[in-house]
C-alpha cells in the first residue's frame, strides 16, 4: 500500500509540486526567522566577547533607577550617569590590579561638506581609543595612525560609504557646536565587518571628554587583574575603594548584561517574525488541504477499487497521509533551504527599511532544522487530514459506477451551523480579548484564536455566498470576453466550495493586508490630528534621523534668527516616579505660544509659570495616581537626583498623543538634574509664518548643527511618520508572501480543474473555440476567484479594523479607500499571473487527445 | 455447443440445478433505491445460488437489475431485504472490517475498465491485492496464472503501454491470484473489441475449466454469456429465465423474450 502511495505521488510529481510549494514559503519563513535572530544573537555575542575581551572588571556609574534604555554597544552603557575621574587612581592603586583604562562614549554626529552622515537609523557610536593599552582596545587600526588632540578615526565601512580618508578634514558634533577634526586612521572593529551598520568613531579620552561634555569624568573604567586572581576577587576589592553611584561587574558580566540588553529586541523580532510565518503557513494549509480535497476527489474511483481489492479504511487513509508525510517532508527540507536565502533578505529588508542588523555569518542550529521540518509535515498533515478521512468514505461500490463522486463528508449538513459559530466563537474571542482581558499573553492568545476562527468559519460560509459574488465579479467577465467570459464565470461557479477554499487563501492575506492599511491610516490620521491641533508654531527642528536628541545651542541658535518670535525646546528623558520608569519631559516658558494643550487643570500659562518645582501632567497619568492642583510628585534621576514637584497643570493629550511625556517640569530644572541635557524637537514660531525668508532664515542659523533639520508643519508631519512608513513596508513584506503561498493555490486548483475538465475543453476546441479563447477563459475565472477571495478579505479587514479602532484610542477608524484599490487591483493580478501556467496547459489541449481521455 | 434448456422460473423461488455445492447463496433479496414516491425498485425479491466451479452469467437490459444483483452478491451494495450467504457467511449484516475481509478472502473483481493503478506495472497491479492484505504469493501458482493470462513478457509495462485486452487479462490474473471463493466479472468484455474479447471470455473459460474458478459474469453481450454454464435473465427485478449452456442464437432469442 506505501509502495501504491509512494508510486502515486511520483507519477503525480506536478501535482505534489504545486502542493508543497504551499508549505515551502511558511517553512522558509519559519527558517529564516530562527537563521536571522540567531546570526544576530552570534554577531552580538561576538562583539561582547571582542569589547570585553581584556577586561576582568568593569566599573560603570550606577543609574538611580532601574534603566531599561538601550546601552551602548560598545565603550559601556552610555545610559548610565558619568563618575569623576578620579576613581581611576584608586583604583589603579589596589594591589591586585595590574592595569586600568578610563574611557566615555556617546553620539556623535559626523559633518561633511556640512552635511551630517547618517545611515538610516542606524546609531553613531562615539568612544575614547587607547592604543597604549592594546588589552582593552577592540579596534582595529587599518590604515594612518591612531587618533592624537583634534582626530578621529571612522570605520572602514562607513569610509567606504561616505568616501573619507586618512588626512581628511571632517566634522564631528555631539553636545556643543561642530568641532573640526582630522581623520587620523581608519579602523575595523573586532572580526565582525559590521556592527549593526553603526558608525564607529574614536577619539583620545582628552578630546572625547570635550565632545561629549564629559570633562573630568569617565563612563567606564576597564580593569585587567595581576595574573593568577580571579576576576571575582578582583571585584571584590574594586567594591572597596567605589564611590556611591558607581557599580563594578566582572567582565563576563558586563558582556552578559549588555548581550540581555539585546535578547529582548530580538525575542520580539523573532516572534513577530514566526507570527507572520504562522499567516503563512495558515494560508498554506488551506491551500494543501484544497489542492488534496480535488485530487482525491479526481481519485475516487483508484480508491474504491483499492477497496475492492481488499484495502481497509484504515489503509485508504495511512496510504493518502503517506503521501502528504512525503510531500511535507520534501516541502519543508526545500523551505529549510529557502529560508537560508530569506534569512538574508531579511537582513535586507530591514536594512532597507533603516534598521541594520549585526550579521557575522549565518548560524544555522539543530534547532532550526528540527523545527522547521516538524512544523511543515505537521502542518502539511493536518491539512490533509480532512480530505484523506472523507476519501476513506469512498464505497467499493463507485468502482464500478460512472461518474462516481467523492461522497460528502460525515458533518457536511452541519458545515453551514458550524462554519456561522466558529464566525460568532471568532469574533466573540476578539471582543473578549480586545475590550475584557488583560495582560499581554491572554489579549494575543484570545485574539489569535479568535482570528483563526473567524477565517476558518469564514472560509467554510463563503461557499455559499461565493455564486452571488462570481455573478458581480463576473459581469465584467460576460461583458469583455462574451460567451468566453460567461462560461469563466459559470466555472468559477460551478463547485462553490472548491472556489470557495481557493479564494479563502487570498482573503485570509488580504483581511490582514486590509486590516493593517486601516491601522496605519488611523494612526497617521490621529497624529496629523494631533499635530495641527497641538501646533501653533510655523517650523519644527528634529535630527536628520527624526528621533535622535539635538544639541540645545541649536536651539538657542534658532532663537537668535531675525523674526523669531518664539522658540519652544522639549527636553525628554526617563526617570523614576511613583516607582516605575517613565518618560519625562521639560518645556521652556516660550513653549506656550508654539503649542496650545487642552488644558482641563491650568491654562496656557502654566509653560511660564513652572519655576524651579513645578510640573504639569496628563489626565490620564493624573486620573492614575489621584493627582489634582497641587499635588506632589516626586522625580528621582538616572543620577539619583530626588526631586519633589508639583502639579500646576493638568491636560488630555488628544488621540494622536502629544510631544510631552507623563511629567513634564521647567527646563532649567531638568538641565539641573541631567547630565548633557539635549532637546529632542524645537518648535519655532516666526513673525509672517511660514516662508521661503523665513525658512531660510532659520537654516543659515542653523548651520553650524548639521544635524539639525528644519521642517515645516507638514514636512514635520511627514518625517515624524515616515518611521511608521517604513514599519508599515516590512508588514506588506512579510504578508505579501502570505498572498504568493494563495496564488499557489490558484494555480494548483486551476491546473487540477484544467484537468478534470480536459473532456470538455476539447469538446470546446472541437466546436470551435480558438486556444486564445481558452486561455482568457482560465484567466477569467482565475481572476474572479481572486476578486471574490479579496472582496470578502478586505470586508474582514475593514471588520477587525473597526473593532481594533474602537479599543486603541491612538486609531482612528479610517477606510483607506486609495489602498483598499490598490489590493484589488493587486488582487487582480494575482489572478492573471496565477493564469498563466493553467491556461497554456489548457490551451494545448488537442481537440481529439481530449475527447480520447480516459 | 451446450443445449438450450428453458425453464421457466417462478417469481420467489431458488433458482437453481443443484449438481453441485453452492458457494454464494441469495434468498429473496429486495433493493429499493430512494423513499416514498420516487422510490425505485431494482430488485424483487430475487433468489439465487451460485454453483461453485461453474460460469454463471447474468444477462438483462438496461435497468433489468443484473448489476444491482451482482454488486449485492459482491457485498458492494447491500439488499433492502433477504440474505446472502458467501461461503455458509451471511454477508448483508457485516460491517465495513469485516467486509474488506470477505473481499480479501473470497471476492474477486473484474471491471469494464480494468481498473489497474496506472502508477504500477502488471506485476504489481497483480500482485497488489495479495499485498494489501498483507500476504504472500505462492510462487507456482504466480507462474500458472502468468501463463495462463500470457502476460510473461508484459510484467513490467505500465496499464498505459498495454492494449485493452491485455489490461484485462492483468485485471483477471489480479484476480486469480488470491484463489477467490467467487470472482465477479462486469462487462468485462464492455470496452473490448471484438477480438479481444474472444480473448478475455475464453481465458474466463479456461479459468473455470483448469482450475475450477468459479466466475459470475454480469453482461449484455450475448456471445460473452454463450461461454456460460448457465444463464440468468433479469428483468424488472426478477429472475425470468434460467438457461443452461446456450449458443448465441438461443440467448439472442431468449432476449427478445425480454423486451429489452
Amino acid at each position: 500500500m506505501l509502495r501504491v502511495a509512494l508510486k502515486g505521488l511520483a507519477t503525480r510529481r506536478l501535482r505534489a509540486l504545486l502542493t508543497a510549494l504551499a508549505i515551502v514559503l511558511g517553512v522558509a519563513l519559519v527558517a529564516g526567522t530562527y537563521v536571522l535572530t540567531d546570526s544576530i544573537t552570534g554577531a552580538f555575542d561576538s562583539i561582547f566577547q571582542t569589547v570585553y575581551r581584556g577586561t576582568d572588571a568593569t566599573i560603570t556609574g550606577r543609574s538611580a533607577i532601574n534603566s531599561n534604555a538601550n546601552a551602548g554597544a560598545v565603550g559601556g552603557s552610555a545610559s548610565t550617569p558619568s563618575f569623576p575621574q578620579s576613581v581611576v587612581a584608586r583604583v589603579q592603586r589596589l594591589p591586585d590590579v595590574a592595569n586600568t583604562l578610563g574611557g566615555v562614549s556617546g553620539s556623535p554626529q559626523l559633518v561633511k561638506a556640512g552635511k551630517a552622515i547618517t545611515f538610516g537609523g542606524a546609531p553613531n557610536l562615539g568612544f575614547s581609543v587607547d592604543p597604549s593599552k592594546p588589552q582593552f582596545n577592540s579596534l582595529k587600526l587599518v590604515s594612518g595612525h591612531w587618533p592624537g588632540p583634534s582626530e578621529v578615526v571612522v570605520d572602514t565601512n562607513t569610509a567606504a560609504k561616505k568616501d573619507l580618508r586618512a588626512g581628511d578634514e571632517i566634522g564631528v558634533q555631539a553636545n556643543g557646536p561642530v568641532l573640526r577634526m582630522r581623520i587620523s586612521g581608519l579602523v575595523r572593529f573586532g572580526s565582525s565587518s559590521s556592527l549593526g551598520g553603526a558608525t564607529l568613531a574614536g577619539f583620545a579620552l582628552p578630546t572625547a571628554q570635550r565632545l561629549f561634555d564629559k570633562v573630568g569624568k569617565l563612563d567606564d573604567i576597564r580593569v585587567a587583574a595581576k595574573p593568577g586572581i580571579s576576576p571575582q576577587r578582583l571585584v571584590d576589592q574594586i567594591r572597596t575603594v567605589l564611590p556611591r553611584a558607581t557599580q563594578v561587574r566582572t567582565g563576563a558580566q558586563e558582556a552578559t548584561k549588555d548581550a540581555s540588553t539585546t535578547t529582548g529586541f530580538l525575542s520580539f523580532l523573532k516572534t513577530f517574525l514566526l507570527v507572520f510565518a504562522g499567516v503563512a503557513l495558515f494560508v498554506g494549509s488551506f491551500v494543501i488541504a484544497n489542492s488534496l480535497s480535488i485530487t482525491i476527489a479526481q481519485r475516487t474511483r483508484e480508491f474504491a477499487t483499492l477497496r475492492t481489492l481488499g484495502a481497509s479504511r484504515r489503509q485508504v487513509l495511512r496510504a493518502i497521509l503517506a503521501e502528504s508525510l512525503v510531500v511535507g517532508i520534501v516541502a519543508s527540507v526545500i523551505g529549510l533551504l529557502a529560508g537560508l536565502a530569506l534569512a538574508q533578505g531579511l537582513f535586507a529588508l530591514f536594512n532597507a527599511a533603516g534598521l541594520t542588523l549585526p550579521n557575522s555569518g549565518t548560524v544555522v542550529k539543530p534547532r532550526t532544522i528540527a523545527v522547521s521540518i516538524v512544523v511543515g509535515v505537521v502542518v502539511t498533515v493536518l491539512a490533509s487530514l480532512r480530505p484523506a478521512l472523507r476519501a476513506t468514505r469512498v464505497e467499493p461500490i463507485a468502482a464500478v459506477r460512472e461518474g462516481a463522486t467523492l461522497p460528502e463528508g460525515r458533518f457536511s449538513k452541519h458545515r453551514n451551523t458550524g462554519a456561522a459559530t466558529a464566525v460568532a466563537l471568532g469574533f466573540a474571542a476578539l471582543v473578549l480579548g480586545l475590550f475584557v482581558a488583560s495582560g499581554t499573553g491572554p489579549v494575543l492568545a484570545l485574539m489569535g484564536a479568535g482570528a483563526l476562527l473567524v477565517f476558518l468559519g469564514v472560509a467554510l460560509l463563503s461557499a455559499r455566498i461565493v455564486p452571488v459574488l462570481a455573478n458581480w465579479l463576473g459581469w465584467p467577465a460576460t461583458k469583455l470576453a462574451g460567451e468566453i467570459g460567461r462560461l469563466a464565470r459559470d466555472n468559477a461557479r460551478r463547485n462553490p466550495q472548491r472556489t470557495a477554499s481557493t479564494a479563502s487563501a487570498l482573503m485570509i492575506g488580504l483581511a490582514l493586508v486590509t486590516l493593517v492599511a486601516i491601522l496605519s491610516a488611523g494612526v497617521i490620521s490621529n497624529f496629523k490630528g494631533a499635530v495641527n491641533h497641538l501646533f501653533t508654531g510655523d517650523y519644527a527642528i528634529t535630527a536628520q534621523n527624526n528621533f535622535s536628541p539635538i544639541p540645545i545651542s541649536a536651539g538657542q541658535a534658532a532663537a537668535r534668527t531675525t523674526g523669531a518670535t518664539a522658540v519652544g525646546d522639549v527636553r525628554a528623558g526617563q526617570g523614576q516616579v511613583f516607582g516605575h520608569n517613565e518618560q519625562l519631559t521639560a518645556v521652556n516658558p516660550a513653549m506656550s505660544q508654539v503649542v496650545r494643550l487642552n488644558w482641563t487643570h491650568g491654562s496656557q500659562a502654566v509653560f511660564a509659570d513652572l519655576g524651579a518645582n513645578g510640573a504639569f501632567t496628563t489626565d490620564s497619568y493624573a486620573h492614575r495616581h489621584h493627582l489634582g492642583l497641587g499635588s506632589p510628585v516626586v522625580v528621582t534621576t538616572p543620577t539619583g537626583a530626588r526631586v519633589p514637584l508639583v502639579v500646576k497643570g493638568i491636560f488630555k493629550p488628544p488621540n494622536g498623543g502629544s510631544p510631552f511625556g507623563v511629567v513634564t517640569m521647567s527646563a532649567p530644572t531638568w538641565d539641573r538634574l541631567y547630565q548633557a541635557p539635549q532637546n529632542l524637537y524645537t518648535f519655532v514660531k516666526m513673525a509672517g509664518g511660514e516662508t521661503a525668508a523665513n525658512q531660510a532664515a532659520l537654516r543659515r542659523q542653523l548651520g553650524g548643527f548639521p544635524n539639525a533639520k528644519v521642517q515645516t508643519r507638514q514636512k514635520f508631519i511627514d518625517n515624524q511618520i515616515s518611521g511608521l512608513t517604513q514599519v508599515l513596508n516590512i508588514l506588506y513584506v512579510l504578508l505579501a508572501l502570505s498572498i504568493i503561498v494563495s496564488l499557489f493555490g490558484i494555480v494548483n486548483t486551476l491546473v487540477l480543474s484544467v484537468f478534470e475538465r480536459t473532456r470538455e475543453i476539447g469538446m470546446l476546441r472541437a466546436v470551435g473555440t480558438t486556444r486564445r479563447q481558452v486561455r482568457r477563459m482560465i484567466r477569467h475565472e482565475s481572476v474572479i476567484t481572486a476578486l471574490i477571495g479579496s472582496v470578502i478579505g478586505i470586508a474582514l479587514g475593514i471588520a477587525f479594523g473597526a473593532l481594533l479602532a474602537a479599543r486603541v484610542s491612538f486609531i482612528a477608524f479610517t477606510i483607506p479607500i486609495g489602498s483598499l484599490i490598490a489590493f484589488l487591483i493587486a488582487a487582480w493580478i494575482v489572478g492573471l499571473v496565477a493564469a498563466i501556467f493553467p491556461a497554456r496547459r489548457a490551451s494545448r489541449l488537442q481537440p481529439l487527445q481530449a475527447l480520447a481521455y480516459e | 455447443m451446450g443445449r438450450g434448456n428453458v425453464a421457466e422460473v417462478e417469481q420467489g423461488s431458488v433458482a437453481s440445478n443443484g449438481d453441485s455445492a453452492a458457494v454464494v447463496i441469495a434468498s429473496a433479496i429486495s433493493r429499493r433505491y430512494g423513499e416514498g414516491d420516487t422510490a425505485v425498485t431494482a430488485l424483487r425479491e430475487v433468489s439465487v445460488e451460485i454453483e461453485r466451479g461453474k460460469l454463471t452469467a447474468v444477462m438483462g437490459p438496461s435497468g433489468s437489475g443484473k448489476s444491482t444483483l451482482m454488486h449485492i452478491l459482491a457485498g458492494l451494495d447491500k439488499p433492502t431485504e433477504g440474505s446472502v450467504l458467501v461461503q455458509g457467511t451471511e454477508i448483508t449484516q457485516l460491517g465495513d472490517d469485516q467486509l474488506t475481509k470477505l473481499r480479501r478472502d473470497h471476492i474477486g473483481f473484474v471491471f469494464q475498465f480494468f481498473n489497474l493503478l496506472p502508477m504500477l506495472d502488471a506485476r504489481e497491479n497483480i500482485l497488489l491485492p495479495l499485498a494489501i492484505a498483507g500476504r504472500d504469493p505462492d510462487p507456482e501458482w504466480f507462474q500458472t496464472v502468468i501463463a495462463e493470462t500470457g502476460l510473461g513478457d508484459r510484467l513490467t509495462h505500465r496499464p498505459s503501454e498495454l492494449s485493452g485486452g491485455q489490461q484485462q487479462r492483468v485485471a483477471i490474473a489480479r484476480a486469480l491470484l488470491s484463489r477467490p471463493t467467487v470472482l465477479f466479472a462486469d462487462e468485462p468484455t464492455g470496452n473490448l473489441d471484438s477480438a479481444a474479447s474472444d480473448e478475455i471470455l475464453q481465458l474466463l473459460r479456461r479459468s473455470v475449466d483448469s482450475v475450477r474458478q468459479t466466475v459470475v459474469i454480469v453482461t449484455h453481450d450475448p456471445r460473452a454469456a454463450s461461454i456460460a454454464d448457465r444463464i440468468l435473465f433479469l428483468s424488472d427485478g426478477h429472475i425470468v429465465k434460467d438457461l443452461g449452456r446456450s449458443n448465441e442464437d438461443e440467448i439472442v432469442d431468449a432476449m427478445k423474450g425480454l423486451g429489452g
